[in-house]
Protein backbone atom coordinates (compact mmCIF):
# COMPACT_ATOMS: atom_id res chain seq x y z
CA UNK A 1 0.00 0.00 0.00
CA UNK A 2 2.73 2.40 1.04
CA UNK A 3 4.79 1.44 -2.00
CA UNK A 4 1.84 1.96 -4.38
CA UNK A 5 1.20 5.42 -3.00
CA UNK A 6 4.85 6.30 -3.49
CA UNK A 7 4.73 5.03 -7.07
CA UNK A 8 1.61 6.99 -7.99
CA UNK A 9 3.10 10.16 -6.55
CA UNK A 10 6.21 9.44 -8.59
CA UNK A 11 4.17 9.19 -11.84
CA UNK A 12 2.23 12.34 -11.00
CA UNK A 13 5.49 14.21 -10.47
CA UNK A 14 6.85 13.02 -13.81
CA UNK A 15 3.78 14.17 -15.76
CA UNK A 16 3.57 17.49 -13.89
CA UNK A 17 7.31 18.05 -14.30
CA UNK A 18 7.20 17.73 -18.08
CA UNK A 19 4.01 19.81 -18.36
CA UNK A 20 5.41 22.58 -16.17
CA UNK A 21 8.64 22.94 -18.13
CA UNK A 22 6.87 22.60 -21.53
CA UNK A 23 6.19 26.32 -22.26
CA UNK A 24 9.75 27.37 -21.51
CA UNK A 25 11.24 24.36 -23.23
CA UNK A 26 9.26 24.54 -26.49
CA UNK A 27 10.14 28.24 -26.86
CA UNK A 28 13.71 27.39 -25.89
CA UNK A 29 14.00 24.83 -28.69
CA UNK A 30 12.50 27.19 -31.29
CA UNK A 31 14.17 30.47 -30.33
CA UNK A 32 17.44 29.25 -28.82
CA UNK A 33 18.57 25.73 -29.77
CA UNK A 34 17.54 25.92 -33.42
CA UNK A 35 19.20 29.35 -34.05
CA UNK A 36 22.23 28.11 -32.13
CA UNK A 37 22.68 25.12 -34.44
CA UNK A 38 22.20 27.41 -37.45
CA UNK A 39 24.79 29.82 -36.04
CA UNK A 40 27.37 27.05 -35.74
CA UNK A 41 26.72 26.06 -39.37
CA UNK A 42 26.92 29.73 -40.38
CA UNK A 43 30.35 30.11 -38.80
CA UNK A 44 31.70 27.40 -41.11
CA UNK A 45 30.00 28.85 -44.17
CA UNK A 46 30.74 31.72 -46.46
CA UNK A 47 28.00 33.72 -48.11
CA UNK A 48 29.80 35.89 -50.61
CA UNK A 49 29.10 37.22 -54.06
CA UNK A 50 31.38 34.75 -55.84
CA UNK A 51 31.30 31.81 -53.43
CA UNK A 52 28.60 30.29 -51.25
CA UNK A 53 29.30 27.22 -49.17
CA UNK A 54 31.28 25.32 -46.59
CA UNK A 55 34.68 26.85 -45.85
CA UNK A 56 35.79 24.88 -42.79
CA UNK A 57 37.67 26.96 -40.21
CA UNK A 58 38.45 29.78 -42.60
CA UNK A 59 36.16 32.27 -40.82
CA UNK A 60 37.93 31.51 -37.54
CA UNK A 61 41.35 32.00 -39.13
CA UNK A 62 40.11 35.33 -40.51
CA UNK A 63 39.08 36.40 -37.00
CA UNK A 64 42.45 35.60 -35.44
CA UNK A 65 44.27 37.49 -38.20
CA UNK A 66 41.98 40.51 -37.88
CA UNK A 67 43.96 43.52 -36.61
CA UNK A 68 40.96 44.65 -34.50
CA UNK A 69 40.26 41.29 -32.80
CA UNK A 70 43.03 41.07 -30.18
CA UNK A 71 42.74 44.70 -29.02
CA UNK A 72 38.99 44.11 -28.57
CA UNK A 73 39.70 40.96 -26.53
CA UNK A 74 42.22 42.86 -24.39
CA UNK A 75 39.81 45.73 -23.76
CA UNK A 76 37.05 43.32 -22.75
CA UNK A 77 39.34 41.49 -20.31
CA UNK A 78 40.61 44.71 -18.70
CA UNK A 79 37.05 45.98 -18.41
CA UNK A 80 35.79 42.76 -16.80
CA UNK A 81 38.76 42.43 -14.45
CA UNK A 82 37.62 45.60 -12.68
CA UNK A 83 33.86 45.59 -13.21
CA UNK A 84 33.10 41.99 -12.11
CA UNK A 85 34.72 42.14 -8.65
CA UNK A 86 32.98 45.47 -8.18
CA UNK A 87 29.61 43.97 -9.07
CA UNK A 88 30.10 41.15 -6.53
CA UNK A 89 31.65 42.85 -3.51
CA UNK A 90 30.19 46.36 -3.59
CA UNK A 91 26.55 45.16 -3.43
CA UNK A 92 27.47 42.48 -0.87
CA UNK A 93 28.95 45.08 1.46
CA UNK A 94 26.04 47.44 0.79
CA UNK A 95 23.56 44.65 1.58
CA UNK A 96 25.32 43.70 4.82
CA UNK A 97 25.43 47.37 5.87
CA UNK A 98 21.82 48.06 4.90
CA UNK A 99 20.58 45.14 7.01
CA UNK A 100 21.93 46.89 10.10
CA UNK A 101 19.68 49.90 9.44
CA UNK A 102 16.17 50.67 10.60
CA UNK A 103 13.45 49.22 8.32
CA UNK A 104 12.44 52.59 6.83
CA UNK A 105 16.07 53.43 6.03
CA UNK A 106 16.50 49.97 4.48
CA UNK A 107 13.55 50.53 2.16
CA UNK A 108 14.82 53.99 1.24
CA UNK A 109 18.37 52.78 0.54
CA UNK A 110 17.24 49.88 -1.62
CA UNK A 111 15.02 52.19 -3.67
CA UNK A 112 17.80 54.74 -4.16
CA UNK A 113 20.33 52.12 -5.20
CA UNK A 114 17.95 50.49 -7.62
CA UNK A 115 16.82 53.71 -9.32
CA UNK A 116 19.87 54.10 -11.62
CA UNK A 117 19.34 50.55 -12.83
CA UNK A 118 15.77 51.28 -13.76
CA UNK A 119 17.26 53.49 -16.45
CA UNK A 120 18.45 51.73 -19.58
CA UNK A 121 22.01 51.33 -20.76
CA UNK A 122 21.23 53.78 -23.52
CA UNK A 123 19.95 56.41 -21.06
CA UNK A 124 22.95 55.99 -18.75
CA UNK A 125 25.36 56.15 -21.68
CA UNK A 126 23.80 59.42 -22.85
CA UNK A 127 23.99 60.87 -19.33
CA UNK A 128 27.63 59.85 -18.85
CA UNK A 129 28.42 61.10 -22.36
CA UNK A 130 27.28 64.50 -21.05
CA UNK A 131 29.13 64.10 -17.72
CA UNK A 132 32.37 63.29 -19.59
CA UNK A 133 32.03 66.29 -21.91
CA UNK A 134 35.51 67.90 -21.93
CA UNK A 135 34.23 71.51 -21.90
CA UNK A 136 31.02 71.64 -19.86
CA UNK A 137 31.00 68.18 -18.27
CA UNK A 138 30.30 67.66 -14.59
CA UNK A 139 33.32 65.40 -14.02
CA UNK A 140 35.92 67.90 -15.20
CA UNK A 141 34.26 70.51 -12.99
CA UNK A 142 34.39 68.19 -9.94
CA UNK A 143 38.03 67.13 -10.42
CA UNK A 144 38.91 70.77 -11.08
CA UNK A 145 37.74 71.53 -7.56
CA UNK A 146 40.49 69.28 -6.17
CA UNK A 147 43.06 70.70 -8.55
CA UNK A 148 43.18 68.05 -11.28
CA UNK A 149 43.54 69.21 -14.87
CA UNK A 150 40.50 68.69 -17.12
CA UNK A 151 40.64 65.48 -19.17
CA UNK A 152 39.29 64.62 -22.61
CA UNK A 153 37.78 61.50 -21.03
CA UNK A 154 36.25 59.75 -24.01
CA UNK A 155 38.47 61.29 -26.65
CA UNK A 156 41.82 60.26 -25.18
CA UNK A 157 43.28 56.79 -25.77
CA UNK A 158 44.61 56.81 -22.19
CA UNK A 159 41.29 57.51 -20.45
CA UNK A 160 38.57 56.20 -22.82
CA UNK A 161 38.41 52.61 -21.52
CA UNK A 162 38.85 53.85 -17.95
CA UNK A 163 35.79 56.05 -18.50
CA UNK A 164 33.66 53.04 -19.49
CA UNK A 165 34.92 51.14 -16.43
CA UNK A 166 34.27 54.06 -14.08
CA UNK A 167 30.70 54.36 -15.32
CA UNK A 168 30.06 50.65 -14.63
CA UNK A 169 31.65 50.60 -11.15
CA UNK A 170 30.06 53.83 -9.85
CA UNK A 171 26.58 52.39 -10.38
CA UNK A 172 23.93 51.72 -7.75
CA UNK A 173 24.35 47.93 -7.99
CA UNK A 174 20.74 47.87 -6.78
CA UNK A 175 19.60 44.59 -8.29
CA UNK A 176 22.52 42.65 -6.83
CA UNK A 177 22.12 44.41 -3.48
CA UNK A 178 18.43 43.52 -3.37
CA UNK A 179 19.17 39.91 -4.35
CA UNK A 180 21.73 39.68 -1.54
CA UNK A 181 19.39 41.27 1.00
CA UNK A 182 16.58 38.90 -0.01
CA UNK A 183 18.92 35.92 0.39
CA UNK A 184 20.29 37.25 3.69
CA UNK A 185 16.70 37.44 4.95
CA UNK A 186 16.48 33.70 4.39
CA UNK A 187 19.26 32.95 6.85
CA UNK A 188 17.75 31.99 10.22
CA UNK A 189 18.07 34.73 12.85
CA UNK A 190 19.08 32.12 15.43
CA UNK A 191 22.47 31.75 13.72
CA UNK A 192 23.14 35.45 14.23
CA UNK A 193 21.91 35.30 17.80
CA UNK A 194 24.29 32.46 18.58
CA UNK A 195 27.13 34.44 16.99
CA UNK A 196 26.21 37.50 19.05
CA UNK A 197 26.11 35.49 22.26
CA UNK A 198 29.57 34.18 21.43
CA UNK A 199 30.77 37.75 21.06
CA UNK A 200 31.32 37.81 17.28
CA UNK A 201 31.68 41.26 15.73
CA UNK A 202 29.95 42.50 12.57
CA UNK A 203 32.78 41.47 10.25
CA UNK A 204 33.10 37.98 11.79
CA UNK A 205 29.36 37.45 11.41
CA UNK A 206 29.44 38.51 7.76
CA UNK A 207 32.56 36.46 7.04
CA UNK A 208 31.52 33.24 8.82
CA UNK A 209 27.73 33.15 8.50
CA UNK A 210 26.40 35.43 5.76
CA UNK A 211 29.03 34.89 3.06
CA UNK A 212 29.17 31.04 3.16
CA UNK A 213 25.39 30.67 3.37
CA UNK A 214 24.93 33.04 0.45
CA UNK A 215 26.95 30.91 -1.94
CA UNK A 216 24.07 30.15 -4.37
CA UNK A 217 23.33 33.89 -4.69
CA UNK A 218 27.02 34.78 -5.02
CA UNK A 219 27.36 32.16 -7.74
CA UNK A 220 24.39 33.63 -9.57
CA UNK A 221 25.73 37.20 -9.27
CA UNK A 222 29.21 36.11 -10.35
CA UNK A 223 28.02 34.31 -13.47
CA UNK A 224 25.62 37.07 -14.47
CA UNK A 225 28.30 39.75 -13.94
CA UNK A 226 30.84 37.95 -16.09
CA UNK A 227 28.30 37.32 -18.83
CA UNK A 228 27.22 40.95 -18.64
CA UNK A 229 30.67 42.52 -18.65
CA UNK A 230 31.97 40.25 -21.42
CA UNK A 231 29.07 41.51 -23.51
CA UNK A 232 29.47 45.22 -22.81
CA UNK A 233 28.25 47.05 -25.88
CA UNK A 234 25.91 50.00 -25.39
CA UNK A 235 28.35 52.49 -23.76
CA UNK A 236 31.00 51.70 -26.38
CA UNK A 237 28.45 52.09 -29.14
CA UNK A 238 26.75 55.24 -27.84
CA UNK A 239 29.65 57.15 -26.29
CA UNK A 240 32.79 56.27 -28.25
CA UNK A 241 31.93 54.09 -31.25
CA UNK A 242 34.77 51.85 -30.10
CA UNK A 243 37.26 54.71 -30.33
CA UNK A 244 39.43 56.61 -30.29
CA UNK A 245 41.18 54.17 -32.61
CA UNK A 246 40.43 50.80 -31.03
CA UNK A 247 40.71 52.06 -27.43
CA UNK A 248 37.16 51.05 -26.44
CA UNK A 249 36.42 48.42 -29.07
CA UNK A 250 35.02 45.52 -27.06
CA UNK A 251 34.39 42.02 -28.40
CA UNK A 252 30.65 42.56 -28.76
CA UNK A 253 31.14 45.99 -30.29
CA UNK A 254 33.34 44.34 -32.91
CA UNK A 255 30.78 41.59 -33.51
CA UNK A 256 28.04 44.18 -33.97
CA UNK A 257 30.25 46.16 -36.33
CA UNK A 258 31.08 43.10 -38.42
CA UNK A 259 27.38 42.17 -38.61
CA UNK A 260 25.82 45.49 -39.46
CA UNK A 261 28.65 47.56 -40.95
CA UNK A 262 30.48 44.92 -42.95
CA UNK A 263 27.71 42.28 -43.18
CA UNK A 264 30.27 39.50 -42.74
CA UNK A 265 27.86 37.11 -41.02
CA UNK A 266 30.27 34.18 -41.11
CA UNK A 267 33.15 35.92 -39.29
CA UNK A 268 30.83 37.82 -36.93
CA UNK A 269 29.11 34.57 -35.89
CA UNK A 270 32.51 32.88 -35.53
CA UNK A 271 33.57 35.72 -33.20
CA UNK A 272 30.36 35.36 -31.19
CA UNK A 273 30.95 31.61 -30.88
CA UNK A 274 34.50 32.13 -29.64
CA UNK A 275 33.12 34.52 -27.02
CA UNK A 276 30.46 31.95 -26.11
CA UNK A 277 33.09 29.24 -25.69
CA UNK A 278 35.14 31.42 -23.34
CA UNK A 279 32.08 32.40 -21.27
CA UNK A 280 30.90 28.78 -20.99
CA UNK A 281 34.36 27.57 -19.94
CA UNK A 282 34.67 30.21 -17.21
CA UNK A 283 31.12 29.60 -15.98
CA UNK A 284 31.63 25.82 -15.79
CA UNK A 285 34.82 26.25 -13.80
CA UNK A 286 32.94 28.49 -11.38
CA UNK A 287 30.08 26.02 -11.11
CA UNK A 288 32.44 23.22 -10.13
CA UNK A 289 34.17 25.55 -7.73
CA UNK A 290 31.12 27.02 -6.03
CA UNK A 291 28.23 24.61 -6.53
CA UNK A 292 27.56 23.10 -3.16
CA UNK A 293 24.01 22.92 -1.94
CA UNK A 294 23.49 25.04 1.09
CA UNK A 295 21.05 23.73 3.69
CA UNK A 296 19.95 25.45 6.84
CA UNK B 1 23.01 51.99 28.24
CA UNK B 2 26.36 50.65 27.16
CA UNK B 3 24.64 48.27 24.84
CA UNK B 4 22.73 51.13 23.26
CA UNK B 5 25.93 53.12 22.80
CA UNK B 6 27.78 50.27 21.08
CA UNK B 7 24.71 49.77 18.95
CA UNK B 8 24.93 53.35 17.72
CA UNK B 9 28.64 52.98 16.96
CA UNK B 10 27.79 49.92 14.94
CA UNK B 11 25.07 51.65 12.99
CA UNK B 12 26.48 55.10 12.24
CA UNK B 13 29.22 53.89 9.85
CA UNK B 14 26.60 51.87 7.99
CA UNK B 15 24.42 54.94 7.45
CA UNK B 16 27.41 57.04 6.36
CA UNK B 17 28.87 54.48 3.93
CA UNK B 18 25.54 53.61 2.34
CA UNK B 19 24.68 57.32 2.20
CA UNK B 20 27.90 58.12 0.33
CA UNK B 21 27.25 55.38 -2.17
CA UNK B 22 23.66 56.52 -2.71
CA UNK B 23 24.93 60.03 -3.54
CA UNK B 24 27.44 58.59 -6.03
CA UNK B 25 24.83 56.36 -7.62
CA UNK B 26 22.14 59.02 -7.91
CA UNK B 27 24.32 61.90 -9.13
CA UNK B 28 24.12 61.00 -12.85
CA UNK B 29 20.33 60.76 -12.69
CA UNK B 30 19.91 64.02 -10.76
CA UNK B 31 22.30 65.70 -13.19
CA UNK B 32 20.21 64.35 -16.08
CA UNK B 33 16.96 65.76 -14.65
CA UNK B 34 18.57 69.08 -13.73
CA UNK B 35 20.16 69.45 -17.17
CA UNK B 36 16.87 68.65 -18.90
CA UNK B 37 15.32 71.82 -17.43
CA UNK B 38 18.20 74.11 -18.37
CA UNK B 39 18.11 76.43 -21.32
CA UNK B 40 20.91 76.49 -23.87
CA UNK B 41 22.88 79.22 -22.06
CA UNK B 42 22.70 77.84 -18.51
CA UNK B 43 23.51 74.35 -19.82
CA UNK B 44 26.84 75.56 -21.16
CA UNK B 45 27.67 77.86 -18.22
CA UNK B 46 31.10 77.64 -16.59
CA UNK B 47 31.20 76.69 -13.78
CA UNK B 48 28.15 74.40 -14.27
CA UNK B 49 25.04 75.37 -12.34
CA UNK B 50 23.76 72.56 -10.15
CA UNK B 51 20.14 73.66 -10.48
CA UNK B 52 18.41 75.00 -13.59
CA UNK B 53 18.44 78.81 -13.47
CA UNK B 54 16.38 80.01 -15.24
CA UNK B 55 14.03 77.02 -15.29
CA UNK B 56 13.26 76.22 -18.91
CA UNK B 57 11.04 73.78 -20.84
CA UNK B 58 12.65 74.43 -24.22
CA UNK B 59 14.39 71.02 -24.24
CA UNK B 60 11.06 69.27 -23.79
CA UNK B 61 9.47 71.38 -26.52
CA UNK B 62 12.21 70.23 -28.91
CA UNK B 63 11.76 66.64 -27.73
CA UNK B 64 8.01 66.54 -28.32
CA UNK B 65 8.44 67.46 -31.97
CA UNK B 66 8.92 63.67 -32.18
CA UNK B 67 6.22 61.05 -31.34
CA UNK B 68 7.86 60.27 -28.00
CA UNK B 69 4.62 59.49 -26.15
CA UNK B 70 3.81 56.76 -28.66
CA UNK B 71 7.31 55.31 -28.20
CA UNK B 72 6.86 55.30 -24.42
CA UNK B 73 3.50 53.58 -24.81
CA UNK B 74 5.01 50.94 -27.13
CA UNK B 75 7.72 50.23 -24.58
CA UNK B 76 5.27 49.93 -21.67
CA UNK B 77 3.02 47.65 -23.73
CA UNK B 78 5.77 45.26 -24.84
CA UNK B 79 7.62 45.15 -21.51
CA UNK B 80 4.40 44.49 -19.56
CA UNK B 81 3.33 41.56 -21.73
CA UNK B 82 6.82 40.07 -21.68
CA UNK B 83 7.04 40.41 -17.89
CA UNK B 84 3.74 38.62 -17.31
CA UNK B 85 4.57 35.76 -19.65
CA UNK B 86 8.12 35.35 -18.33
CA UNK B 87 7.04 35.24 -14.66
CA UNK B 88 4.28 32.72 -15.50
CA UNK B 89 6.41 30.25 -17.46
CA UNK B 90 9.52 30.67 -15.28
CA UNK B 91 7.69 29.97 -12.04
CA UNK B 92 6.23 26.76 -13.49
CA UNK B 93 9.54 25.57 -14.87
CA UNK B 94 11.58 26.81 -11.90
CA UNK B 95 9.32 24.94 -9.50
CA UNK B 96 9.50 21.77 -11.58
CA UNK B 97 13.29 21.86 -11.72
CA UNK B 98 13.58 22.67 -8.01
CA UNK B 99 11.09 20.32 -6.42
CA UNK B 100 9.63 17.73 -8.82
CA UNK B 101 11.46 14.53 -9.68
CA UNK B 102 11.21 13.37 -13.28
CA UNK B 103 13.52 11.46 -15.63
CA UNK B 104 16.08 13.66 -17.41
CA UNK B 105 15.49 16.60 -15.08
CA UNK B 106 19.15 17.38 -14.44
CA UNK B 107 20.11 16.94 -18.09
CA UNK B 108 17.31 19.24 -19.27
CA UNK B 109 18.24 21.83 -16.66
CA UNK B 110 21.90 21.75 -17.60
CA UNK B 111 21.02 22.23 -21.25
CA UNK B 112 19.14 25.40 -20.30
CA UNK B 113 21.97 26.65 -18.08
CA UNK B 114 24.57 26.01 -20.76
CA UNK B 115 22.74 28.25 -23.21
CA UNK B 116 22.27 30.93 -20.57
CA UNK B 117 25.99 31.50 -20.86
CA UNK B 118 25.78 31.92 -24.62
CA UNK B 119 25.86 35.59 -25.61
CA UNK B 120 22.86 36.80 -27.58
CA UNK B 121 25.06 37.86 -30.48
CA UNK B 122 25.59 34.20 -31.40
CA UNK B 123 21.99 33.71 -32.41
CA UNK B 124 21.37 37.27 -33.61
CA UNK B 125 21.64 36.53 -37.35
CA UNK B 126 19.82 33.13 -37.40
CA UNK B 127 17.10 34.41 -35.06
CA UNK B 128 16.55 37.36 -37.37
CA UNK B 129 16.08 34.91 -40.28
CA UNK B 130 13.63 32.83 -38.23
CA UNK B 131 11.60 35.88 -37.19
CA UNK B 132 11.45 36.93 -40.82
CA UNK B 133 10.18 33.52 -41.93
CA UNK B 134 7.56 33.52 -39.16
CA UNK B 135 6.33 36.87 -40.50
CA UNK B 136 7.08 38.62 -37.18
CA UNK B 137 9.41 41.21 -38.67
CA UNK B 138 8.59 44.86 -37.94
CA UNK B 139 5.89 43.73 -35.48
CA UNK B 140 5.62 43.57 -31.69
CA UNK B 141 5.45 39.77 -32.09
CA UNK B 142 9.19 39.82 -32.73
CA UNK B 143 9.69 41.33 -29.27
CA UNK B 144 7.03 39.31 -27.44
CA UNK B 145 7.52 35.69 -28.53
CA UNK B 146 11.27 34.93 -28.18
CA UNK B 147 11.39 35.85 -24.43
CA UNK B 148 9.06 32.90 -23.62
CA UNK B 149 12.29 30.91 -23.72
CA UNK B 150 12.84 32.34 -20.21
CA UNK B 151 16.09 30.60 -19.39
CA UNK B 152 17.46 32.85 -16.67
CA UNK B 153 14.03 33.42 -15.16
CA UNK B 154 13.76 29.66 -14.76
CA UNK B 155 17.23 29.55 -13.26
CA UNK B 156 16.51 32.37 -10.81
CA UNK B 157 13.22 30.91 -9.60
CA UNK B 158 14.67 27.41 -9.41
CA UNK B 159 17.37 28.77 -7.10
CA UNK B 160 14.74 30.65 -5.11
CA UNK B 161 12.14 27.87 -4.80
CA UNK B 162 14.87 25.40 -3.87
CA UNK B 163 15.31 27.25 -0.58
CA UNK B 164 11.61 26.72 0.30
CA UNK B 165 10.96 23.74 2.59
CA UNK B 166 9.87 20.57 0.77
CA UNK B 167 7.56 19.79 3.72
CA UNK B 168 5.13 22.35 2.26
CA UNK B 169 4.70 20.19 -0.84
CA UNK B 170 4.50 16.91 1.08
CA UNK B 171 1.80 18.31 3.34
CA UNK B 172 -0.11 19.44 0.24
CA UNK B 173 0.06 15.94 -1.21
CA UNK B 174 -1.13 14.42 2.05
CA UNK B 175 -4.09 16.82 1.94
CA UNK B 176 -4.93 15.47 -1.52
CA UNK B 177 -4.09 18.57 -3.57
CA UNK B 178 -3.29 18.17 -7.28
CA UNK B 179 0.17 19.15 -8.55
CA UNK B 180 -1.21 22.33 -10.10
CA UNK B 181 -2.97 23.20 -6.82
CA UNK B 182 0.24 22.61 -4.89
CA UNK B 183 2.00 24.95 -7.29
CA UNK B 184 -0.61 27.70 -7.34
CA UNK B 185 -1.83 27.60 -3.72
CA UNK B 186 1.26 26.57 -1.77
CA UNK B 187 4.36 27.46 -3.78
CA UNK B 188 3.30 30.67 -5.55
CA UNK B 189 2.25 32.56 -2.39
CA UNK B 190 5.54 31.86 -0.60
CA UNK B 191 7.54 32.48 -3.78
CA UNK B 192 6.05 35.97 -4.22
CA UNK B 193 9.24 37.88 -3.34
CA UNK B 194 11.11 35.83 -5.93
CA UNK B 195 8.40 36.47 -8.52
CA UNK B 196 8.51 40.21 -7.81
CA UNK B 197 12.29 40.26 -8.19
CA UNK B 198 12.06 38.34 -11.47
CA UNK B 199 9.21 40.57 -12.67
CA UNK B 200 11.11 43.78 -12.12
CA UNK B 201 14.32 42.37 -13.53
CA UNK B 202 12.45 41.23 -16.63
CA UNK B 203 10.71 44.56 -17.05
CA UNK B 204 14.00 46.42 -16.74
CA UNK B 205 15.77 44.05 -19.14
CA UNK B 206 13.15 44.42 -21.84
CA UNK B 207 12.80 48.14 -21.34
CA UNK B 208 16.59 48.35 -21.64
CA UNK B 209 16.74 46.13 -24.70
CA UNK B 210 18.25 48.09 -27.51
CA UNK B 211 20.01 45.83 -30.00
CA UNK B 212 17.12 43.44 -30.72
CA UNK B 213 14.42 46.10 -31.35
CA UNK B 214 16.99 47.90 -33.50
CA UNK B 215 17.34 44.77 -35.63
CA UNK B 216 13.66 43.80 -35.99
CA UNK B 217 11.72 47.10 -35.98
CA UNK B 218 11.74 49.43 -38.97
CA UNK B 219 8.58 51.56 -38.83
CA UNK B 220 8.94 54.60 -36.53
CA UNK B 221 5.37 54.13 -35.26
CA UNK B 222 6.42 50.85 -33.64
CA UNK B 223 9.66 52.16 -32.12
CA UNK B 224 10.32 51.60 -28.45
CA UNK B 225 11.51 54.64 -26.49
CA UNK B 226 15.08 53.31 -26.63
CA UNK B 227 15.04 53.22 -30.42
CA UNK B 228 13.35 56.59 -30.62
CA UNK B 229 15.89 58.11 -28.25
CA UNK B 230 18.83 56.72 -30.21
CA UNK B 231 17.33 58.07 -33.43
CA UNK B 232 17.02 61.44 -31.71
CA UNK B 233 20.59 61.20 -30.43
CA UNK B 234 22.03 60.58 -33.88
CA UNK B 235 20.00 63.39 -35.39
CA UNK B 236 21.26 66.07 -32.99
CA UNK B 237 24.67 64.81 -31.89
CA UNK B 238 25.63 67.55 -29.45
CA UNK B 239 22.18 68.74 -28.34
CA UNK B 240 22.69 67.69 -24.72
CA UNK B 241 19.56 69.49 -23.50
CA UNK B 242 16.91 67.67 -25.54
CA UNK B 243 18.95 64.48 -25.10
CA UNK B 244 18.67 64.79 -21.31
CA UNK B 245 14.96 65.58 -21.63
CA UNK B 246 14.48 62.39 -23.65
CA UNK B 247 16.56 60.38 -21.20
CA UNK B 248 14.47 61.75 -18.31
CA UNK B 249 11.26 60.82 -20.09
CA UNK B 250 12.59 57.32 -20.84
CA UNK B 251 13.47 56.79 -17.17
CA UNK B 252 10.23 58.17 -15.71
CA UNK B 253 7.76 55.30 -16.42
CA UNK B 254 10.32 52.86 -15.04
CA UNK B 255 10.65 54.85 -11.83
CA UNK B 256 6.87 54.86 -11.40
CA UNK B 257 6.51 51.14 -12.00
CA UNK B 258 9.40 50.38 -9.70
CA UNK B 259 7.88 52.48 -6.92
CA UNK B 260 4.56 50.67 -7.34
CA UNK B 261 6.17 47.22 -7.21
CA UNK B 262 8.88 47.74 -4.62
CA UNK B 263 6.51 46.65 -1.84
CA UNK B 264 7.08 43.05 -3.00
CA UNK B 265 10.81 43.38 -2.50
CA UNK B 266 10.33 44.70 1.00
CA UNK B 267 8.07 41.87 2.10
CA UNK B 268 11.14 39.70 2.16
CA UNK B 269 11.23 35.96 2.16
CA UNK B 270 8.65 33.93 4.01
CA UNK B 271 10.87 30.95 4.48
CA UNK B 272 9.51 30.53 7.97
CA UNK B 273 6.04 29.68 6.61
CA UNK B 274 6.25 26.27 8.27
CA UNK B 275 6.54 26.78 11.99
CA UNK B 276 5.87 23.74 14.13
Amino acid sequence: MHLMLKKSIHNRETVAGYLFIAPVYLAFILFMLYPLVKAIIMSFTMVGTDYVGWVGFQNYVTVFKDYAWWPSVKNTIIYSAVVVPGAIFIPFILAALIRVMKPAAQTFSKSCLYLPQVSSGLVMSLVWFWIYDPFNGLLNYLIGKVGIQPQIWLGDVKTALLSLILMAVLAGHGSNTILYIAAMGGIPKTLYEVARLEGANWWQTVRNITWPLLRPTVLYVLIMSIIGSFQVFTPAYVMTRGGPGLATSTVVYKIFNDLFTYFSFGTATAEALILALVIITISLIQFRFFATDVEY
Amino acid sequence: MQNKLSNIFKKVPAYILVGIWIVIALTPLLWMVSSSFKGEASLMATPPKLLPDPFSLENYQKLFEKPVLLWVFNSVFVATIVTIEVVAVSSLAGYAFAKLRFPGRNLLFWLLIMTMMIPGQVTLAPLYELIMRLGFLDSFKALIFPPIAAVWGTFLLKQFIQTLPTELIDSGRVDGASELQIFSRIILPVAKPGLAVLGIFTFVAHWNDFMWPLVVLKDQSRYTIQLGLSAFRFQYTTAYGPMMAGATLAALPMVIIFLLLQRYFMEGLTVGAIKG
